[in-house]
């Protein structure tokens, strides 16, 4: 099989204005949904209480939002997690109360609701169950989450930091292996593949977390993959074609490697759904970030990157290094001969 | 050109087996078990308490599939978890005396099912995280100026002491904030005061200015000597907590230091957490009292009736004492135990500072019972221990020393629980998270699902686009899932959630690798290379490209191992593992089988990639 059948060089370069203008269209656009709408960020980054309980009848959202508003708790969320069984409950951080009281407290109303009574489990002694009259269990509380506001500060800190040191650790390597307006071209082009991640986040009001920030760094390295790919054959082709200018280098570098960078995609592309069909709902939101990550890193890598790196006046000398070797340097012994 | 030496081959060879090797106790699963264990000395975990286990499951029809002893722990295994539970129930009855703790711990874990030869070569399956297994987590955060104030309130206390003493004159010493504020009359006082505290107590610096016509001399904790407090402050939170969580029974609990200030608590398979909650909140006490050693009490120490106005304890080993209930000294007075030697016996000893007001108690008491028995007893849950029984040998003051420990490590042991019965500083809980059984189960399902089918259909897409090399694409991927399984049941890494995508993750892109070779072998096909030379050059060329890749992606990974936390880290382990497995099995490995299948034939036609499209023809030219 062979779905490229490529005849001659595709001349990206020739649209490379049309591409960039489009880029930075989804990426102001993107910058606007992240300062108008913000992005939704979880309790791990907004500190907070997180209860996720399996209800044996499909959970009224309702009822239980007018519950927990009922025990005094405001601004709480409550909605759907994966089935009409599961739902999740999201407590704001509350001075008064400790973590483990305010989802007891909130445990033992939702029980009530039901005509259920609070009573330690037979298994393990000091658990609490919720139990009716006639011995059913219709709630039952398969993970609390608590995190303090100061370690919500702290992590947005650390994810900052960490981008910082992808970006500069990345631009290092690239300016050491290739050359500096590789390096700016390549973070330019899949910076502003993070940037569209984070607005589709902003936009739908998608819920940021842990695994969502490691998916969107992860992302970052994966897709400067791409543009080295592309780097690496431009420096080739420099070698190889003498005659061909910057602009054609550049585009039968890409649609030489155009192929293999959609069969990688793809094969990439194809855990990432099966993450996000098998992966409930708490990868959900990493492999969604990965797929616009995925999606736009071929576009960036093809159209934005190298396109830049043009922009930037790529020259045959700035890759093909050593000394050029002058006509009869007195100090070369081997000057005038030739084979 | 396309062979490879022996020697590389030999390479391939070992590390299939070790990965082998190491991977595969992660097929046989885990069984459940309820392990007995013992805290107390007179608790004996030995074959006697073993018939006693089995036969009280005989008698409530359950069998275990095993029940034997290994390292002080009687282990009972099961097949399924429903048994267990009833089990740990009478299980529980059966080591119980009289109704009454008798110093054994019966807690539920899980334990590997693969047979004792893949034991002795310490091969275990990964290690899972609580977001896999279900347990609690807390990240406390240990209050330390609460420490530093403390220690500030004792040390005011003792110059108070010193200055009487040294027969110095002041006009008030009190404590502000962390600071130690002596007001002083006249200049000498002042200078005594700072001679004084120069001598006495190093951990002190001073500052001293006019005040009218007064002086006043702050005193405050040297930054070093804050630090060493803390520490301190911090370990012996650790060890207060290991002490209590000990006795919860949970299996291999995690309790480690986190940043400066702050202690993880992993309790895995918990799922009481007011229980664990209490380990924070608990309130121990210290107390020292006098031993009654008249005739009617040791007639009580082998069992008689306690005195009048005594009390009954026992030792760690069981041994009882008779104390008077009359309190010498609280915990609160004793400020510090350290271990050391006796420089002139060279004995092991433990040497304890009491406060100024502890230091005037002890000397009355000690002159006035030379040679009698003094008990440090420890209270926990309204439940007293004797920790230490020691002879008083001479008159005592606020700093003395308890010798007569046999060893160096019990000395050390004694200081620590003296130290460790109450914690050095309040601690609040930041991050709670707690994760029911039946969750972890699902989340282990969701992410084994994810990775298996992610590989079915990544695999079967290269077998038939690349035809034979895609084939070899996908047993080089699955050689990369298995090294990697290896690497982390050998590193025993966290595996949690994130980590099992990360793994689904990893094999997406280093199918990268393989793709950028196959695609380069089809390249060089097009240009009408020979196929031995199409393979050689495509290889040889696609590696810079692979290598440059991959430095990248790992530069990501190491961002996130060195500032993510929690599910970041265990995400950023799998990740970064990954990409180094799959430079060695996308291209060493991958090259191997295909030199092993090739590099034979001399006079190679054809080489099975699929289909080679040439452009200039327009036609197809199927290479095999």
């Amino acid at each position: 099989m062979e779905f490229f059948k490529i005849r001659r060089d595709i001349p990206f370069m020739r649209h490379a204005l049309v591409f960039n203008l489009v880029s930075l269209v989804t990426f102001i656009a993107a910058v606007f949904f992240l300062f108008s709408r913000g992005l939704h960020l979880s309790v791990e980054f907004t500190g907070g209480t997180l209860m996720e309980v399996r209800y044996s009848q499909p959970a009224d959202l309702n009822a239980i939002r007018a519950s927990v508003a009922a025990l005094g708790v405001n601004d709480v969320q409550v909605q759907n997690f994966g089935s009409a069984h599961d739902v999740l409950i999201r407590l704001p951080v509350q001075k008064s109360s400790t973590s483990g009281a305010q989802s007891e407290r909130v445990l033992a109303g939702l029980c009530a609701d039901l005509a259920g009574t609070m009573q330690a489990d037979a298994l393990q002694s000091g658990k609490m169950v919720c139990k009716t009259a006639a011995n059913a269990e219709p709630l039952v509380l398969k993970r609390t989450e608590f995190v303090g506001p100061q370690v919500g500060d702290e992590l947005a800190a650390d994810g900052l930091k960490a981008l910082a040191s992808v970006v500069v650790g990345i631009m290092l390597y690239l300016a050491i292996r290739f050359e500096w307006k590789f390096a700016v071209a390549a973070i330019i082009a899949n910076l502003h593949d993070v940037v569209i991640i984070l607005g589709f986040f902003a936009f739908f009001q998608w819920e940021f977390s842990l695994p969502v920030l490691a998916a969107v760094l992860a992302v970052l390295g994966y897709s400067v993959n791409e543009s080295v790919v592309i780097f690496d054959r431009i420096r080739e082709n420099f070698r190889r074609f003498r005659k061909m200018n910057t602009h054609q280098i550049i585009d039968s570098a890409i649609t030489s490697t155009i192929s293999r960078t959609i069969i990688t995609h793809g094969c990439t592309q194809l855990m990432v759904l099966s993450m996000l069909l098998f992966g409930g709902e708490t990868l959900h939101n990493f492999a969604l970030a990965l797929t616009i990550g995925i999606l736009f890193g071929i576009y960036s890598s093809v159209f934005v990157a190298a396109a830049i790196a043009m922009w930037l006046g790529v020259q045959r000398e700035d890759l093909i290094k050593g000394p050029i070797k002058k006509e009869n340097d007195p100090a070369d012994p081997n000057a005038g001969a030739t084979v | 050109m396309n062979r490879y030496p022996v020697w590389k081959y030999a390479i391939i060879l070992i590390a299939l087996v070790v990965g082998g090797l190491y991977a595969l106790p992660n097929f046989f699963g885990l069984a459940p078990v309820v392990q007995v264990t013992s805290t107390k000395s007179v608790a004996k975990v030995d074959a006697a308490l073993q018939t006693r286990v089995e036969e009280a499951l005989k008698s409530a029809s359950l069998s275990p599939d095993s029940v034997g002893l290994a390292s002080g722990a009687l282990t009972v295994r099961f097949s399924d978890a429903d048994v267990r539970a009833k089990a740990k129930e009478v299980i529980q009855k059966t080591v119980m005396v009289d109704g009454q703790d008798a110093g054994y711990v019966v807690a539920l874990n899980a334990l590997s099912r693969s047979p004792a030869w893949l034991l002795s070569i310490r091969s275990a399956p990964m290690y899972l995280g609580l977001d896999l297994r279900g347990g609690i987590h807390f990240l406390l955060q240990v209050n330390m100026p609460e420490a530093l104030t403390k220690k500030t309130e004792s040390l005011a206390g003792d110059i108070r002491t010193t200055m009487r003493e040294k027969n110095v004159r002041h006009g008030g010493i009190s404590r502000n904030g962390q600071n130690i504020e002596v007001r002083l009359r006249q200049a000498a006082d002042l200078e005594a005061t700072k001679r004084l505290i120069q001598d006495n107590f190093p951990e002190l610096q001073t500052q001293d200015m006019p005040d009218g016509t007064e002086f006043k001399l702050t005193a405050s904790i040297k930054p070093e000597a804050a630090r060493r407090i803390q520490d301190q402050a911090l370990k012996q939170n650790i060890t207060t907590l290991h002490n209590r969580i000990n006795e919860l029974g949970v299996n291999e609990p995690v309790i480690q230091q986190q940043g400066a200030d702050r202690i993880v608590v992993q309790l895995a398979g918990m799922e009481c957490v007011p229980c664990a909650k209490d380990l924070i909140g608990r309130t121990a006490t210290l107390e020292m009292r006098l031993v009654d050693d008249g005739v009617e009490a040791q007639g009580a120490e082998s069992g008689g009736v306690v005195p009048f106005g005594d009390e009954r304890f026992f030792e760690r080993n069981g041994r009882a004492v008779i104390v008077k209930k009359q309190v010498i000294l609280s915990g609160d007075s004793l400020t510090d135990a350290q271990p050391g030697f006796d420089s002139q016996t060279q004995q092991p000893k433990v040497d304890l500072t009491v406060d100024a007001k502890g230091g005037r108690i002890m000397r009355d008491v000690s002159r006035e019972n030379l040679h009698k028995r003094m008990a440090v007893l420890l209270f926990e849950k309204g439940k007293g221990e004797v920790l230490t029984a020691p002879v008083i040998q001479g008159e005592l003051g606020n700093r003395f020393q308890i010798t007569g420990a046999a060893s160096a490590a019990e000395a050390n042991n004694l200081a620590l629980l003296l130290r460790a019965g109450a914690l050095a500083a309040p601690m609040e809980i930041i991050e709670e998270r707690s994760i029911g059984p039946t969750l972890g189960a699902e989340n282990i399902a969701k992410g084994f699902n994810s990775v298996t089918w992610g590989f079915v259909a990544v695999t079967v897409f290269m077998c038939i686009y690349y035809m034979l090399f895609g084939v070899i694409s996908s047993v080089s991927l699955a050689f990369n899932l298995l090294l990697l399984v290896a690497v982390l049941s050998m590193l025993q890494a966290t595996l949690t959630l994130p980590g099992m995508a990360a793994m689904a993750l990893v094999l997406g892109m280093a199918i990268d690798a393989n793709v950028l070779i196959n695609e380069r072998v089809r390249e060089e096909l097009r240009g009408g290379a020979s196929p031995q030379a199409a393979i050689h050059a495509g290889y040889d060329r696609a590696w810079a490209t692979i290598i440059d890749s991959n430095v990248t992606t790992l530069i990501a990974g190491l961002a996130l191992l060195a500032f993510g936390s929690g599910p970041v880290r265990g995400f950023a382990v799998v990740h970064c593992l990954g990409i180094l497995t799959s430079m060695f099995s996308g291209v060493f490995f991958s090259r191997g089988v295909v030199n092993l299948w090739y590099g034979r034939q001399k006079k190679l036609k054809n080489v099975s990639i699929g289909t080679v499209w040439r452009p200039d023809s327009g036609n197809q030219v199927t290479a095999n």
